[in-house]
């Protein structure tokens, strides 16, 4: 166990490492306060302020998308539907399916699907395509704990005369906070770390998107793109662009624990 | 000695198991009526056919009638939230909700569309002192519930129950998580409780059905064996079974 634990560690720490060494003597205030100049992938003055807006639109609109989608889902899965067991276990098959699905297949569907309705490339379709990629992983996290809820919170709550609704949205949610909490966590972590999603449908653009219906920049794919780079200094911008990637996760992650904390204390045991 | 609930040929299987045989009972108003038996004779499905929950569960065929005040509530038409809110329900150990001591009893009341909060803020008040609990509470409304010791949970939870103004109480060996002097406390409020509402508590402790009871259902596997007022009960019981049970050589 000693020996996973120092190999896990290594490797997390060599991936930090590498990224923070190449990146950090690029990552200029230039480098987050302003959009690629002319010239910038060539290793000209500019910025990836347009990759950080666009990931953060992205990642934001598509996880506000995924809570409101999933979160009833899961509360009809395991209140509404408490009867139906087989059905649920179905749907949670489902959905562990859907969560191995790679991401580059949602795009590509979010891609035919754009075609269909004549849509372009933009910050809409990125926002829907991501959002459908998160949700199952919304979904299966919230309801992994919600299915743990005792039923006798269930019983209380409707021998005081509420429905199964008022149920899940007022005392089930408020039991489960912290846990939906970390569901929006990890969804916008994927949301904000995946290109392949974004690739046909989100597009890549140098300017800051001041409507959904424009495409959008997103870090990953500024990652990508500078580290396809021939230029070593360009490449380096592309660790710096990772180094900023991470810590925006890093201040999601630490975020989320003290807003979770906040809600946890009502939480009954 | 008016009936409040009537029950009639009940029988009740979850798969293939047959849980209620042929349940016919009337259950006096402004009483306390115990449910004795052993384990796994069916005493908490019955409580849970009173109040429906046992909707939430799978598989389950139920027939016969259960009628309270005339309407037959298995194959009634109205609501039914607004039948469950006509019986507060007291769990084996407390289920309190995942907010604060105040919002705890003001939810059921937000729930069935009052939201004056003077009326709120005086029904919590009521409630916690008609289960002695204001005094070790009211600096402290605005803590969550899951901080009070279990026994006080317990009676929060009954208060909880009677500020959504229920007609019956259902129990559910309310006591027997709690402490002795917890339990003195319920099972005091009981008897004070009959005055205004019709109460069924399921127990398989015999001393504080002795204690309590006015009138006494005894179960064994699914069926009724025996039931009648708690002097013909636990003075001159007639079947060998309830002798057997009362004199605690029953296995």
């Amino acid at each position: 166990m000693q020996i996973s634990i120092a190999l896990i560690v290594l490797v997390l720490s060599l991936i930090v490492f590498s990224i923070f060494y190449r990146g950090l003597p690029s990552l200029t205030w230039e480098m987050v306060s302003q959009t690629p100049k002319g010239g910038y992938y060539f290793g000209k003055e500019g910025g990836v302020l347009n990759a950080i807006i666009g990931s953060l639109y992205l990642a934001f609109g598509a996880t506000i998308l995924a809570l409101v989608m999933g979160l009833p889902v899961a509360m009809l899965m395991n209140i509404h539907l408490r009867k139906f067991k087989k059905l649920v276990n179905g749907v949670r098959f489902l959905l562990d399916l859907l969560w191995g699905v790679p991401s580059i297949v949602y795009g590509a569907f979010g891609f035919s699907v754009m075609i269909f309705f004549g849509v372009k490339t933009s910050l809409l379709a990125g926002i829907i395509t991501v959002s459908l990629f998160i949700l199952p992983i919304m979904i299966r996290a919230i309801d992994e704990v919600v299915r743990n809820v005792p039923v006798g919170l269930l019983e209380a709550s409707m021998s005081l005369g509420s429905n199964k609704s008022q149920t899940a949205f007022m005392v089930y949610v408020r039991q489960c906070s912290s846990a939906i909490v970390t569901a929006i966590m990890i969804s916008f972590g994927r949301a904000i770390g995946d290109a392949a999603s974004v690739l046909f449908t989100t597009g890549y653009t140098d300017s800051i998107p001041t409507s959904v219906m424009q495409p959008s920049a997103t870090l990953p794919l500024s990652i990508f793109f500078q580290l396809s780079s021939p230029i070593q200094e360009v490449q380096n911008r592309a660790y710096a662009s990772a180094a900023i990637l991470t810590i925006i996760i890093l201040i999601i992650s630490v975020l989320s624990r003290v807003i979770s904390n906040k809600y946890n204390k009502n939480k009954i045991s | 000695m008016k009936s409040k609930i009537s029950i009639q040929n009940l029988n009740l299987s979850i798969g293939k198991n047959q849980i209620l045989k042929n349940i016919n009972l009337d259950i006096p108003e402004n009483q306390v009526t115990i449910i004795l038996g052993p384990s796994g004779c069916g005493k908490t499905t019955l409580l849970k056919c009173l109040n429906r929950l046992i909707d939430l569960e799978e598989n389950v065929t139920i027939t016969g009638s259960i009628f309270l005040d005339n309407e037959d509530i298995l194959h009634t038409k109205s609501d039914l939230p607004g039948i469950r809110k006509k019986m507060g329900l007291l769990s084996q150990r407390p289920y309190p909700l995942p907010m604060n001591i105040y919002d705890n009893i003001a939810y059921g009341l937000r729930i069935n569309g009052i939201h004056n909060k003077h009326i709120i803020r005086e029904s919590v008040e009521h409630n916690l002192k008609q289960v002695n609990l204001w005094d070790e509470v009211q600096h402290r409304l605005k803590e969550p519930a899951s901080r009070l010791s279990i026994g006080q949970q317990q009676r929060l939870c009954l208060a909880r129950g009677l500020a959504v103004k229920p007609e019956i109480i259902l129990a559910d060996e309310p006591t027997s998580a709690l402490d002795p002097l917890s339990s003195t406390a319920i099972e005091k409020k009981f008897v004070e409780l009959k005055e205004e509402y019709t109460l069924v508590m399921v127990t398989h402790i015999l001393r504080q059905a002795r204690r309590i009871a006015d009138y006494v259902v005894f179960m064994y596997l699914g069926e009724i064996v025996e039931h009648g007022t708690a002097d013909e009960f636990f003075n001159h019981p007639k079947q060998e079974k309830t002798k057997a049970y009362l004199e605690g050589i029953f296995n």
